[in-house]
C-alpha cells in the first residue's frame, strides 16, 4: 500500500500543473470564503460600536431604534425633545458618572450638526472603547470667547476640503433641499477629528450655547421679521439651552444600568426612556439584516462554484488518466485502490488549498486591515477567527472530499468496465 | 481429467458487457497448456481484448469458468484476484504500456514491487533481473534512467515487454503489442518476446489481425471459429 501512496504522489507531481489550478482555485476561495464570513461578523460589530462607552441614551419616550437612528446615526429627526433639567436630573443620579446632552437639527451643506459640550470629546467611545481623537486644532472651548467654532468630522473636513480656520455657516433644518442659512453667524474650523468609521465622521460639532446662539432671533423656523442680533450681540443673552434632544449616560458602574433605565422612565416630570446602545444597535442591525443575508448567499454561492470548479477540473482529468489506470489495474491493483487513490488525491488537493486559502486570507488581513477601519471604518479583529469561520474551512474541506468521491466513484466504475484496454 | 496440466482452462464461458443484452463471448472449451505461445486472432470486435480481460481476472464471466492453474477466478474475492494477477500474469498493451512519471527501470521493477512472488522468482536481485531484461530488449543503459515518456515507441515497447517478462510470470498476455511498429522493428520485438517467453518458461497469448505474425506461434486460435463452438487448434508444423 505505501507503494501505491508513493506511485500516487509522483503522478500527482506529474499533473502538478493541472492539480496547481485545482489547488489554486480551492484556495482562492477558501480565502473568499473565510474572508468574506469574518467581514461580515466584522461589519456587525462595527455597526454595533458605532457607539461604546455609553451605558444609556436618554431621550423623549418614542422606540428605541428610532432614538438610535437619531442619536447615533443622525437619520430622521426627534419627534420631542427632553428638558435640561431632566438631563440635570439624571445627572444627579449617584449612579451616573456623567451625561453629555446633544442636540440635533441644523445642518451643514447636507451634514448634520450636533450641538454637544465639551464633555462629549471626553467620554463618547466608538469601537473597541476608542475615544475621539483629533486629527489637527483643538475642541471647541465651550466658552463664550470661542462661541462659533466647529469640529469637523473626518469625512466632513475630507469632502469639502476644509482646513483649520475656515469659516462655515450652518443651514437650518436637515435634509436635501437645504433651508435657510445662519449667514450672519458664521463658525470657524477649530479642529478635525480623526477617522472612525462612525457617523462621528459625517457631523459637524459645535457647543450647544452657539446652536442657542444661532437661533435667538428666529422663530418656526424663520428669522424673525425685523429682528437682528449680531453675533457680538447674541454674547450678552442667556445663551443655556432649555431642551436637548437627547443625552448620552455613562455610568460608574454597568451594574446599575437597569436602576438608571428605571429612574429614567419613571421620571415624574417628563416622559423618558432610556436605552441600552448595544441592544438597541443589534435590533437595528437586525432590522437591516438584509445586507448580511445577500452577502452569506454570496458566500454561499462562492462556495458552490469554486467546488464545481474541482469537481469538473477532477472529472476532466480522468479521461487523460484511463491508460494509467489501466496499467495499475494490469499489474494487480484494484478497482477499490483505484478508488482510494483519486479519495486520497482529492483529500490532499483540498487540505491543502484550503491551508494555502487560510494563510492567504489571513495575509491579507494583516495588509488590508488598516486600511480597511481607516476608509471604510470596518475595524477587523485580528486573530480572532469566528467560530463560524472556522465552520466555512470545514465545510470546505468535507465538501472537497465529497466533491472528490464523484471522480473517484467514475473512476472505481471505468476501471471495472474497461478491463485491460480502456474502451476510449 | 486433471484440470491442473493445463495453465488456463476456459469453461463454458459466456460474458456480456454490463448492460448490454447480448453475449459479446461464447467459449465452449478452451485449454492452454504450460510453455507454450498462442497466436489469437479474429477480426476487430470480435472480443479478443475482453478475452485477454477475463484471461487476466480483470473481468468476471457471466457464466461458465477462467480457470488459471486450477483456480476459478470468479471464486476468489477481489482482493484475491488482484494479488493473485500481479503474481502470475504479465500484460504487454497495444500501447502506452508505461508509466510516464516513472523511468524505464521503475516501469520494469513495478510487477516486482508489487508482488513478492514476482520478486523472489528473480535470479539475483530484482534490480540485475531488470538490467538483464533491458539489455536483453536491446535497450541501451543510457535510457534505463530516462522518464519512460522520453522514448520512442518501439523502445517503450520492449520496456514493457521487459516489465512482463520480469520475475517469468506463468502466463504472458500481450494485446497487438507490434501495432504501433513498423515492420523490422516488429519482427526484432517478436524474436525478442519469443525467445525470453521461452527461457523463462512462460505461456505466451499473443492477440493480433497480422496475420503475418502466426508464423512464430506453436499454435493459432481463431476467435471466430471458437465462438462458433468448436476449438479450433492448429498445430504449426
Amino acid at each position: 500500500m505505501s507503494f501505491l501512496l508513493r506511485l500516487a504522489l509522483r503522478s500527482a507531481w506529474n499533473r502538478r500543473g493541472t492539480l496547481g489550478l485545482v489547488l489554486a482555485s480551492i484556495a482562492l476561495s477558501t480565502a473568499l470564503l473565510w474572508t468574506l464570513e469574518g467581514l461580515r461578523r466584522d461589519l456587525r460589530s462595527s455597526f454595533s460600536q458605532a457607539v461604546s462607552g455609553t451605558d444609556l441614551v436618554v431621550g423623549a419616550r418614542s422606540g428605541s431604534v428610532q432614538l438610535m437612528l437619531y442619536t447615533v446615526f443622525r437619520v430622521g429627526g426627534a419627534t420631542n425633545g427632553i428638558s435640561m433639567d431632566s438631563v440635570r436630573a439624571v445627572s444627579a443620579h449617584r449612579a451616573v458618572a456623567w451625561t453629555v446632552p446633544i442636540a440635533l437639527g441644523d445642518s451643514y451643506r447636507g451634514f448634520p450638526v450636533l450641538g454637544t459640550t465639551t464633555g462629549y470629546f471626553q467620554h463618547f467611545a466608538y469601537g473597541d472603547r476608542q475615544p475621539l481623537a483629533l486629527a489637527s486644532g483643538r475642541a471647541f472651548s465651550g466658552q463664550l470667547d470661542g462661541l462659533y467654532e466647529a469640529v469637523l468630522g473626518a469625512e466632513v473636513a475630507q469632502q469639502l476640503g476644509h482646513r483649520l480656520g475656515n469659516r462655515i455657516t450652518l443651514s437650518h433644518g436637515v435634509g436635501a433641499t437645504p433651508g435657510l442659512e445662519h449667514a450672519d453667524k458664521a463658525f470657524t474650523v477649530t479642529g478635525i477629528l480623526q477617522r472612525t468609521g462612525t457617523p462621528v465622521d459625517r457631523t459637524v460639532h459645535v457647543s450647544l450655547q452657539a446652536l442657542q446662539a444661532i437661533h435667538l432671533d428666529w422663530v418656526g423656523g424663520a428669522p424673525m421679521p425685523g429682528v437682528r442680533i449680531s453675533a457680538q450681540d447674541a454674547r450678552k443673552f442667556d445663551l443655556e439651552p432649555r431642551q436637548v434632544t437627547a443625552a448620552l449616560v455613562g455610568l460608574k458602574s454597568r451594574a446599575a444600568v437597569f436602576t438608571v433605565q428605571r429612574f429614567v422612565s419613571e421620571y415624574r416630570d417628563e416622559p423618558l426612556m432610556g436605552v441600552l446602545p448595544g441592544v438597541a444597535l443589534d435590533e437595528l442591525w437586525d432590522a437591516l439584516g438584509l445586507g448580511e443575508r445577500a452577502l452569506q448567499l454570496v458566500c454561499a454561492l462562492v462556495a458552490l462554484v469554486s467546488l464545481a470548479g474541482l469537481v469538473a477540473t477532477v472529472l476532466a482529468g480522468l479521461n487523460e488518466r484511463r491508460r494509467e489506470l489501466a496499467v495499475l489495474r494490469a499489474m494487480g491493483a484494484g478497482p477499490r485502490d483505484v478508488l482510494w487513490l483519486l479519495v486520497l488525491e482529492g483529500a490532499v488537493v483540498t487540505s491543502t488549498g484550503a491551508v494555502v486559502g487560510l494563510l492567504a486570507a489571513l495575509g491579507a488581513q494583516a495588509l488590508a486591515g488598516p486600511v480597511l477601519q481607516a476608509r471604510f471604518g470596518i475595524l477587523l479583529q485580528m486573530g480572532l477567527p469566528a467560530a463560524t469561520q472556522w465552520g466555512v474551512l470545514g465545510a470546505v474541506l468535507l465538501a472537497g472530499m465529497l466533491a472528490s468521491l464523484l471522480p473517484a466513484w467514475r473512476a472505481y466504475r471505468l476501471s471495472l468496465a474497461d478491463g485491460l484496454s480502456p474502451r476510449l | 481429467m486433471p484440470d491442473t496440466v493445463d495453465l488456463l482452462h476456459i469453461h463454458d464461458l459466456r460474458f456480456a458487457w454490463p448492460g448490454s443484452s447480448g453475449d459479446v463471448l461464447a467459449l465452449a472449451d478452451l485449454r492452454l497448456s504450460p510453455g507454450r505461445s498462442y497466436f489469437l486472432h479474429g477480426p476487430s470486435g470480435c472480443g479478443k481484448s475482453t478475452l485477454l480481460g477475463l484471461m487476466a481476472g480483470v473481468l468476471l464471466p457471466r457464466q461458465g469458468r477462467v480457470e488459471l492453474q486450477g483456480q476459478d477466478w470468479a471464486a476468489l474475492p477481489a482482493g484475491r484476484r488482484d494479488r493473485r494477477r500481479a503474481d502470475l500474469v504479465g500484460v504487454i498493451f497495444q500501447q502506452f504500456n508505461l508509466l510516464s512519471y516513472l523511468s524505464c527501470l521503475d516501469n520494469v521493477l513495478l510487477p516486482c514491487r508489487l508482488s513478492r512472488v514476482r520478486a523472489q522468482r528473480c535470479n539475483g536481485s530484482i534490480q540485475d533481473e531488470a538490467h538483464r531484461l533491458l539489455q536483453r530488449m536491446d535497450l541501451p543503459a543510457a535510457l534505463w534512467g530516462r522518464r519512460a515518456d522520453a522514448l520512442s515507441i518501439g523502445q517503450q515497447q520492449r520496456v514493457a515487454a521487459a516489465r512482463a517478462l520480469i520475475g517469468r510470470p506463468p502466463l504472458v498476455i500481450a494485446d497487438e503489442p507490434t501495432s504501433a511498429l513498423d515492420e523490422p522493428l516488429r519482427d526484432a520485438f517478436m524474436s525478442l518476446l519469443m525467445a525470453e517467453c521461452r527461457e523463462g518458461g512462460s505461456t505466451l497469448v499473443f492477440v493480433s489481425h497480422d496475420a503475418r505474425l502466426a508464423q512464430h506461434f506453436d499454435e493459432r486460435l481463431s476467435l471466430r471459429d471458437m465462438q462458433a463452438g468448436q476449438v479450433l487448434q492448429e498445430t504449426v508444423a
